[in-house]
């Protein structure tokens, strides 16, 4: 077990660097995945199943198409990107910072989905209930709604940080694959492939990149399983 | 409180052209199911807003299409309970019955937990999730929780609809408690001849999304025509009656009224207890002359007051006893060979044992629910 643990700098690097990258792409993605959700859930808008498809889109395309639109948007000379940087000095493009936005952007979509369903799957009359109590819709949805679609909220943000632990291709394209800054452990494993010798050092990171995996998976299904029995719903 | 409303309102084929006005302390909104009560009661407290029309209580509006105001559910501090309780399953029922209060103003919040909590006899389940709960402690944890937002009005839709009989029995005299005890004008959805007998002190019969009648309980009860088919045989005369004694030997309990002394099977209400009994049309025959050599009780003195037509073959006779009316339905046949008049004095004649829970309220009272 010990060889296992006995990592370079770099590698390590890569682990941590893989966790960050995941955790911040799953916080960022659950405001907007929660409004998208309720959106989608609830509201009644021309372009609805048009927005439906863009949601949907980085699970259609290729990672590198997605990865090479988003070196487009948000790249140094992207419009997006040079209007980020200028005004707000947020820089995506080969930082882990990018390496974060396409993890989010590539598990959005798997994120939104859970969250939509369970939406859906909210009483709404319930919902009316505490509206004849007083509570104005946005306290609704803070007091009734939120904590109804909890096991949803978790299992969609789960997803989403499933997701950024193996996302290589949209990463790869965009941020490209600098060790300490935007080398992720998928990346790492890539890199290891490449050079002779490296099998030891891939070895390790996938066995690795397999227990952060079951771990997040185990931890979310208990989580859900509490969340779920607590509520009981009639 | 005076909740008046003019509105129409289409759902697909189906208009609702209602227009009453109502300060009872309990008011009914009575009709067949698909006759727009339902519907109505949702515009009142604000979960729909009509095609066009007028909504105000205690003089504020709540709805004016006319001037474009549609004051929010939220704002309308209009307490509802559904026939489906609608717990919040994730509270336990403390949480629910405490809900309300963050959303009233301090200054207006005058419903107090553990008064609420004594009137419904709800203080061993607050811990409780509502998953944990049967149906009839289900219905009055919701109007727990309804009556601690401080409602200037309580809406009720149907709350007893969904339960069986002895759940209905159970929550029957905490409904009367709350008309009773507290100042919250109610207004009660039912189909229920039983249920609006014993509580509404006005009722507004619906029928096919217009309003047919309204008007006083003792008045409406007696108008059978108004009633929904599969409820006609419970409609009748009803009136206010008190506990006069109790007679244990044969266990009966007296009762006396304008009409007359009444008896009835025992009732677990103590002398001096109101009570409102209705007498089923039904279960009343009439004599021409004071009847000798009768099992039935209750022989009660009186002029006809109005003959009307009934469903084929029977009539409907009021007959004033006293001042008080009281219905019989009868065959037509026993009209014409009575020569049953206008201004006849007969006698009206009612077993004893033709009285049940259902119309006397026995066994439901509180005293007997403790």
């Amino acid at each position: 077990m010990t060889w296992l643990l006995d990592l370079t700098p770099d590698e390590w690097n890569a682990v941590r660097l893989s966790i960050k990258v995941a955790t911040v792409a799953m916080i960022a993605s659950l405001p907007p995945g929660i409004l998208l959700a309720l959106l989608l859930a609830r509201g009644r808008f021309w372009g609805k199943t048009l927005l439906n498809g863009l949601v949907h889109l980085p699970l259609i395309l290729p990672p590198v198409v997605t990865g090479y639109l988003l070196l487009l948007a948000f790249g140094r000379r992207g419009p997006a990107g040079a209007f980020l940087a200028e005004h707000f000095g947020i820089v995506f493009s080969f930082r882990w910072t990018g390496a974060a936005l396409a993890c989010g952007v590539m598990g959005f979509p798997l994120m939104v989905r859970a969250i939509r369903l369970s939406i859906e799957a909210v009483d709404r009359r319930i919902e009316a209930a505490a509206g004849t109590l007083g509570a104005n819709p946005l306290w609704v949805f803070a007091t009734i709604t939120l904590p109804l679609i909890l096991p949803g909220l978790i299992t969609g943000a789960i997803l989403s940080f499933a997701k950024a632990m193996g996302e290589f291709g949209a990463t790869i394209t965009f941020v490209s694959n600098i060790p300490n800054e935007t080398q992720t452990l998928p990346s790492a494993i890539y890199t290891f492939t490449q050079v002779p010798g490296g099998d030891e050092g891939a070895l390790r990171l996938t066995l690795i990149s397999i227990v952060i995996s079951m771990v997040a998976l185990i931890a979310s299904e208990v989580l859900a399983r509490r969340v779920g029995r607590r509520m009981d719903i009639e | 409180m005076t909740v008046s409303v003019d509105i129409h309102h289409q759902l697909g084929e189906f208009a609702l052209e209602a227009r009453f006005e109502s300060a009872g302390r309990l008011t009914a909104l009575f009709g067949p199911s698909g006759s727009g009560k339902s519907t109505l009661i949702n515009l009142i407290a604000g979960l729909i807003c009509p095609d066009k029309g007028r909504i105000s209580a205690d003089g504020n509006v709540l709805v004016d299409t006319a001037a474009r105001i549609f004051v929010p559910m939220h704002k309308r501090r209009i307490g509802m309970v559904f026939q489906d309780a609608r717990l919040f399953p994730h509270m336990s029922v403390a949480g629910n019955l405490r809900y309300g209060r963050w959303f009233t103003p301090a200054s207006e919040r005058y419903a107090k937990m553990d008064a609420v909590v004594d009137l419904l006899g709800i203080g061993h389940l607050l811990d409780r999730r509502p998953a944990k709960l049967s149906g009839g402690e289900k219905q009055r944890v919701a109007i727990g929780r309804a009556l601690l937002a401080s409602p200037k009005l309580l809406l009720m839709d149907e709350p007893l609809a969904s339960l069986d009989e002895a759940r209905k029995a159970e929550i029957l005299p905490y409904i009367e408690r709350l008309r009773d005890e507290t100042k919250i004008p109610i207004v009660y959805v039912s189909h229920s001849v039983a249920e609006v007998a014993r509580l509404a002190s006005d009722v507004v019969v619906l029928s096919q999304g217009k309003v047919a009648a309204s008007g006083p309980t003792e008045a409406i009860m007696q108008r059978l025509d108004l009633l929904p088919a599969e409820e006609r045989g419970e409609g009748g005369a009803v009136l206010d009656t008190k506990v006069l004694r109790h007679d244990e030997a044969f266990g009966m309990t007296v009762l006396g009224s304008q009409a007359g002394e009444i008896r009835v099977p025992r009732l677990a209400r103590p002398v001096g207890a109101t009570v409102r009994l209705r007498i089923r049309a039904r279960d009343v025959m009439i004599a021409t002359e004071q009847p000798t050599g009768l099992s039935a009780l209750n022989i009660l003195a009186g002029t006809i007051a109005a003959v009307r037509p009934g469903i084929e073959p029977a009539v409907e006779i009021a007959i004033d006893c006293n001042g008080a009316i009281v219905l019989a339905r009868i065959t037509e046949q026993s009209k014409h060979t009575l020569r049953l008049t206008l201004g006849h004095k007969v006698f009206a004649v009612i077993k004893t044992v033709s009285f049940d829970s259902a119309t006397t309220g026995a066994g439901l009272s509180v005293e007997a629910d403790g």
